[in-house]
């Protein structure tokens, strides 16, 4: 009983129609964006956030302002600074020791706090592990509305938030409002929104609040952090090139032309769900819905149908190769270029091919 | 001890389908399960009372049908079954839900003793927002770890608990007291096979059925549509892309050369942005 079960429009009650927004809403006002940061590190996803947040903000003639997080210290002022370099037009900063790592109990309290104090109209974050986390409970804390895992994000006729998310396990697409309650939230997926070009600006208004808590009002403490081994971790979000095969491919073993393919091409590897299922590769490599999304220049899909689920995952890329032995496949439906052809009989060729062209000797040729 | 899992009837999504014209969404004949995330989570809670002993009980809140998802929880060893069950319940969006969940719990506390720890999956398959759990952590006043990957330990005496928690660039070790909610991870531990006894007794078993009025539901406006402060407005298909995709054809020459033509036909930038990329000769 989640929000996409919910009936459409016709059946919806009387909590479907927008009323005068309640007095005490009514000094909601501008775009909020949490900048996501972690041991000191900004998450890409808060400067895709900004790009989103600064259309909505043109569109409602309001302000867009980040809200940063975090320890005392250069990082946070750092992350602040960027944040105007991404488009903010102001930046809120909760900065205490206590917040040094990041735990639920102070972090909800940082936020809300800043929420009931300069109250935005809108409010997003990333849908990371963190953000969800976070969001789940602020939102819970003000009783209000959050949308998660939004595809797209506008602004109506009206003013209100339109927030678009993928539906009944990515089949369908609904738009839902949080029309009478305040702040509007919601949370994207990272690299679900284009990464906005960062133009060189001086911070300005940087507004500072006190927490108000100390350590010995947080009951969860961190143990230690082990941070993932940098060989194992796939960059796949970021990657400019991702190969990926699909059921098609058969086998375990036949999987490894992907990766053959991906290594010539100085490539990261993904994969569909049923692979993940089947444990031929590990979940952090599945693309699509349940998975990543990437927004690659090249990507090259081999032995995948392209369910929607699917789908959703690899729209953002520029350029997108489906090599598939049924003509009728729905991946050629959003396939840039096709070929209908054995992927496991394609992919070692692609590879040596690739590999040729390639080749220093071939470089060299190309630079003369 | 006592654990409560949080646990939802999804539709088994991959066999959805939607109607070509109408969009709308075809249930017919569609299986319902055990949302996968729970299951690691009814699994961890299982593992738990194995060790420490006490009962589990198994929560949903949902339609009467949702009954047959209590039941399999019980065939895997959970305790007891409650289900929550009133048209008044219907069309909550995560907020109404986690309201709804909450009030249960607590009347699950009075009634068969306070919980220790409650659980939930990550997320579900149909809703997929992950909200539900910090949101009745947060209506319970309980402590909250999500993403939980793995439960180092437990200390019924001490009260406090120790637990990998994924976050973006590694794992969080952290230790909290009981009590506390705790959304486990997908692939963290695999279900156990249900003993015939369990099987046996699941199916004679009571399920306790609670209305909204029964679990103590104070304020029913804060259930169901009423409650939810998201709207759906639309719902729709994706759009398809315009152009279908440029087939390769490879009748004059080997594919893998007709591919590469084509790419770099489209793209011209791509075989220069490809040297610099490529690696591994
Ligand atoms: C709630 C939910 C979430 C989901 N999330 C995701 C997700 O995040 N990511 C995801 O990928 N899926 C997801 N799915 C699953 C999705 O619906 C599809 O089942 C899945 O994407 C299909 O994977 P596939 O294309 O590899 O396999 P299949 O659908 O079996 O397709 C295999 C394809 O390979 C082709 N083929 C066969 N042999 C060859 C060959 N030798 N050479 C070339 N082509 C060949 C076939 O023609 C076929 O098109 C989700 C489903 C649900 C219900």
């Amino acid at each position: 009983m989640s929000e996409p079960t919910k009936a459409p429009p016709a059946a919806a009650g009387r909590a479907a129609t927008k009323k005068e927004l309640p007095e005490h809403f009514k000094a909601y006002k501008h775009v909020w964006v949490f900048i996501e940061q972690e041991r000191g590190q900004v998450h890409p996803v808060s400067w895709e956030l900004m790009g989103a947040g600064r259309k909505l903000a043109d569109k409602l003639k309001v302000d867009l302002a980040a809200v940063v997080i975090g320890p005392p210290g250069e990082a946070v002022q750092h992350a602040a600074a960027e944040s105007f370099c991404y488009g903010a037009d102001l930046a809120y900063i909760v900065a205490d020791g206590v917040l040094t790592d990041y735990r639920n109990e102070a972090y909800t309290k940082a936020l809300t706090d800043v929420v009931n104090t300069f109250k935005p109209e809108i409010l997003l974050l990333g849908a990371t592990t963190l953000g969800r986390d976070l969001a789940g409970s602020v939102a819970t804390t003000l009783l209000t509305g959050l949308t998660a895992d939004c595809t797209e994000l506008d602004v109506d006729a009206d003013g209100s938030l339109a927030a678009t998310r993928p539906t009944f396990g990515g089949s369908l697409l609904c738009t839902i409002y949080t029309l009478n309650y305040r702040p509007q939230m919601a949370t994207v997926r990272p690299r679900v929104m284009p990464m906005p070009d960062r133009v060189e600006k001086p911070a300005s208004r940087i507004i500072e609040h006190k927490l108000g808590l100390v350590e010995e009002d947080i009951v969860t403490k961190v143990l230690s952090f082990i941070p993932d081994r940098d060989s194992a971790k796939s960059n796949l979000a970021y990657a400019d090139i991702v190969v990926a095969g699909g059921l098609g491919l058969g086998s375990p073993e036949n999987f490894q032309l992907v990766k053959g393919l991906a290594a010539v091409l100085g490539a990261d590897f993904g994969c569909s769900r049923p692979l993940v299922q089947k444990g031929w590769v590990t979940s952090d490599r599945q693309i699509g819905q349940t998975g990543k999304t990437i927004r690659p220049k090249l990507y090259i899909a081999a032995g995948i149908s392209g369910a929607i689920q699917h789908r959703v995952g690899v729209e953002g890329a520029d350029l997108i190769v489906a090599i598939n032995t049924d003509k009728n496949a729905p991946i050629f439906d959003f396939a840039h270029v096709g070929i209908v052809t054995d992927a496991i009989r394609l992919l070692p060729a692609l590879t040596e091919a690739f590999r040729a062209r390639l080749s220093p000797h071939s470089r060299d040729r190309i630079a003369s | 001890m006592h654990i409560v899992v949080c646990i939802k009837q999804v539709p088994d999504s991959a066999q959805i389908r939607v109607h070509p014209v109408t969009n709308t969404i075809m249930r017919q004949g569609v299986p319902t399960i055990i949302n996968p995330y729970d299951l690691f989570a009814l699994e961890a809670a299982l593992q738990l009372r194995d060790k420490f002993g006490g009962e589990v009980t198994v929560l949903t809140m949902g339609p009467p049908s949702a009954e047959d998802s209590l039941r399999r929880a019980l065939t895997y060893g959970a305790d007891r079954a409650v289900l929550l069950t009133d048209r008044f319940f219907a069309g909550a969006d995560t907020l109404a839900t986690t309201y709804a969940l909450a009030t249960a719990i607590r009347k699950v506390s009075e009634t068969f003793g306070a919980p220790d720890i409650v659980f939930t999956g990550k997320q579900t398959i149909d809703g997929d927002t992950a909200q539900v759990g910090p949101g009745i952590a947060k209506r319970l006043g309980l402590l909250q770890l999500t993403y939980v990957a793995k439960i180092r330990e437990v200390d019924p005496v001490a009260r406090t608990i120790e637990a990998e928690r994924r976050s973006e660039g590694g794992v969080q070790v952290l230790k909290t007291k009981l009590p506390c909610l705790v959304t486990m991870l997908e692939a963290t531990n695999e279900i156990r096979r249900g003993a015939m006894a369990d099987a046996l007794r699941a199916a004679r078993a009571q399920i306790v059925t609670w209305s909204a009025k029964d679990a103590g539901v104070e304020d029913i406006s804060k259930c169901g549509l009423k409650g939810s402060p998201t709207i759906v407005k639309r719902v729709f298909a994706p759009s398809a892309r315009a152009e279908k995709a440029t087939m390769v054809d490879f009748s004059s020459r080997a594919p893998a050369d007709a591919l590469i033509e084509e790419l770099f036909k489209r793209q011209p930038k791509l075989e220069a942005e490809l040297t610099t990329s490529a690696h591994g000769f």
